[in-house]
């Protein structure tokens, strides 16, 4: 599984930042953090679900309470970037291989 | 399959390198970065300025869906050997981040491939990791920036 698109996917929705940003400070009931959107509870719901499945947050029980949590070792791959600007060059030099090949056999034509 | 694009950035260092290897005649990849018109092209940058001597340099300007400048970097050329080396400074306009020094070597392997290699120095160790956090393919939008600060205090 290509666990790094994942959490980039996961990061890229504003509701889901936005929930991150709540549960970095604290652990946080699902019900505590609906209670800080408009959304409809079962959409926040969806939004935990992703983000536990990206193991961006982290699940306790608590009572009968399941408090989430920021997990801090996916959080880390989030600031690897170096991938990307691996795949930025890459593309970059993929283009100029392919103009550089197009201009070689006008060339030589 | 071994990646064509590689890049070594060792942890808590100033600097990376960028190794590329091409299906290219060395020659034909030096072209690529000294002819303007093929410059504009695989970079997808408008092409203002393109000295390519000692004590010359480059000014180049990108455009944004909706025709305006949306990015503007320029720099110095220290030297150029053809089909061998550039050395030059490389600065985004209207960005925090500092100048940075890159050394280009193209290397012919054989008469129809070759290596480019990139050394890039930041200012500071710092410097780079920002730089490696800008959302290069992401295109995600500011707001994950907060989040970024975040990152840094778990860290």
């Amino acid at each position: 599984m290509n666990l790094r698109r994942d959490v980039f996917q996961a990061i890229a929705d504003p509701t889901r930042r936005a929930i991150l940003l709540l549960v970095a400070s604290q652990a946080m009931s699902a019900g505590a953090i609906a209670a800080n959107f408009d959304t409809a509870r079962p959409t926040i719901s969806k939004h935990l679900q992703i983000l536990t499945e990206c193991e961006l947050v982290g699940q306790t029980q608590q009572g009968r309470e399941v408090y989430y949590h920021i997990n801090a070792t996916s959080m880390k791959q989030v600031a690897d970037f170096i991938e990307p600007f691996r795949k930025m060059w890459d593309d970059r030099f993929n283009k100029l291989e392919s103009i550089m090949k197009a201009y070689q056999t006008k060339n030589d034509a | 399959m071994e990646l064509k694009t590689k890049i070594t950035a060792e942890d808590g260092r100033q600097d990376l390198t960028i190794t590329r290897e091409f299906d290219l005649p060395v020659e034909l990849v030096y072209k690529a970065y000294v002819e303007p018109e093929i410059v504009a092209q695989w970079m997808g940058t408008k092409v203002l300025k393109l000295e390519n001597k000692k004590h010359g340099g480059f000014e180049f300007e990108t455009y944004g869906p909706n025709g305006q400048v949306a990015f503007r970097a320029n720099g110095a050329i220290h030297d150029i050997v053809p089909n061998k080396s550039i050395t030059r400074t490389f600065e985004m306009e209207n960005t925090p981040f500092p100048i940075q020094l890159e050394y280009l070597s193209f290397e012919a392997l054989t008469p129809e491939t070759s290596k480019l290699s990139i050394h890039i120095v930041y200012k500071s160790a710092a410097d780079r990791e920002r730089l490696l956090q800008l959302p290069f393919a992401q295109g995600l939008n500011m707001a994950h920036n907060r989040l970024q600060d975040i990152v840094q205090k778990l860290k």
